[in-house]
């Protein structure tokens, strides 16, 4: 057991290429369907917040069910979508980061929506008057709420760079785990374990935690930031 | 856009009578004050002009037209302060309209040094106290050159200094032609400043006079009680 942490230890040490290249894809893969997903989810979040219309309360418990959705279900979706006989299969995407990216992307949207809304509903409460006798559109409103609870939604973004990161049903089905192409930490840690090969597992263990700790640790100092900054 | 014209306008949330049988005639210029007892509807009067309430009972019409053909603003007793500078809420009102970004900030900037926070301009606007939020407010209301402006018991719960700052702001509004309809529980405030009273009393309108009339020799006994209660040691009327 010590003798594996060590190896592990050995491999972060040395910078691995193996490993690095896994880190490096997890990353690109998960923080671009987050900044995607974001750009989907946060106005849709605040769109809900703010929109009247019948059926409101009906698409508000869809969105928020679909934060638990099983990320093996959306895995099947995209291949289905993405295989050369389904609706997209002429883009090649399957197979690729791309196709990765549009998995983690359709299950980071509602989970940032859903999280969004609230927020921006209390805020829409609150500003609603003024906004309105000022002339403010529905879009002007939903940017200006947006902006205004910028901190607050960073819990929304982490909630969603966790998901994606930690997710590995999906992108095993639509990524195909495919080494140095594919091969993302969740996947090579599932994969390197039922081998054998424990210290690259550990090691990249290792790395994904350091990943969502630092992440946190950045959001926790900005809200403090923004705490002092604007009382 | 004026004359500003309520015609029988009501307002009755789940069966209560708030409002009722309003009739009022709004001229364009000077500062109008309303005022009243507490629960009475004076906000809510607010609220209709500014377009907030739909008025399902009565007409309102501005001039000939059912909807202001000119800028309205309102300003809130807690008014609206977004986390960003002093400078960024005051160009906020001006956002809808055609104005470029640059043009947006210069003015919002003027309107900072009319009401005494130029200084302030790059600070967050979450760390001023009631009074500087309250010249924000109105800063941001003057911004897009307002023919109406709404005040909602624009004083309430400052000190006597930052009243004092408002009333100059709100006189500077009016010394530039915009017509002030403005509430107030401060019956000192409404004789320094308006120019005109309404009173409104059991959800109607029980006088609109000329403010020196009014305080001098209110017609209606609701306002000669609310008067003597309010201000007892200013006011003696021949019985």
């Amino acid at each position: 057991m010590i003798d594996t942490l060590f190896a592990a230890l050995r491999l972060l040490g040395s910078f691995d290429r193996t490993l690095v290249d896994i880190v490096w894809l997890s990353l690109r893969v998960s923080l671009t369907a987050v900044v995607l997903g974001a750009l989907i989810g946060l106005p849709l979040g605040a769109w809900l917040a703010v929109a009247e219309f019948r059926g409101r309360n009906l698409l508000v418990v869809l969105v928020n069910g679909l934060m638990g959705l099983p990320s093996v279900v959306v895995g099947v979706v995209v291949y289905l979508a993405l295989s050369r006989s389904g609706p997209f299969g002429s883009l090649g995407l399957l197979f690729s980061p791309g196709a990765m990216v549009i998995a983690q992307m359709m299950l980071v949207v509602p989970l940032i929506a859903a999280l969004t809304r609230p927020i921006v509903e209390d805020a829409w409460r609150e500003y609603a008057p003024e906004l309105r006798v000022m002339g403010f559109s529905r879009g002007q409103s939903m940017q200006t709420l947006i902006h205004d609870c910028r901190h607050s939604l960073l819990v929304a973004l982490l909630a969603g760079i966790g998901r994606a990161m930690s997710e590995v049903g999906a992108v095993m089905i639509v990524g195909g785990n495919i080494d140095h192409v594919t091969r993302v930490m969740t996947t090579a840690i599932a994969l390197e374990t039922s081998k054998g090969d424990l210290p690259l597992a550990i090691a990249l263990g290792i790395v994904l935690m350091a990943v969502v700790l630092a992440l946190n640790a950045a959001a926790f100092h900005i809200r403090r930031w923004a705490m002092r900054r604007y009382a | 856009m004026f004359p500003i014209e309520l015609a029988g306008v009501g307002f009755r949330p789940d069966g209560q009578c708030v409002l009722s049988g309003i009739d009022l005639q709004l001229d364009g210029d000077g500062i109008s004050i309303l005022l009243g007892p507490n629960g009475v509807g004076k906000t809510v009067l607010l609220r209709m002009i500014a377009g907030l309430q739909p008025v399902s009972e009565g007409r309102l019409t501005w001039g000939a037209a059912s909807r202001p053909d000119e800028a309205v603003a309102m300003v809130f007793q807690q008014p609206m302060i977004l986390r960003a500078s002093v400078l960024d809420n005051a160009a906020l009102g001006m956002k809808p309209l055609a104005f470029g970004r640059r043009e947006r900030r210069r003015r919002a900037h003027e309107m900072l040094e009319r009401v005494g926070l130029a200084d302030r301009a790059a600070d967050s606007a979450r760390l001023l106290s009631g009074g500087e939020r309250q010249r924000l407010a109105l800063a941001r209301a003057w911004a897009v050159q307002p023919r109406l402006l709404l005040l909602d018991e624009p004083t309430a719960s400052l000190d006597p200094s930052a009243v004092d700052a408002v009333e100059d702001i709100i006189r500077g509004i009016r010394t530039d032609g915009c017509k002030v309809l403005m509430t107030t529980h401060n019956l000192g405030q409404a004789t320094r400043l308006a120019d005109d009273v309404i009173f409104l009393a059991d959800g109607r309108v029980q006088e609109h006079a000329p403010a020196r009339q009014f305080f001098a020799r209110p017609r209606s006994n609701a306002a000669r009680r609310f008067i003597q209660a309010e201000l007892p040691w200013r006011i003696r009327f021949d019985e």
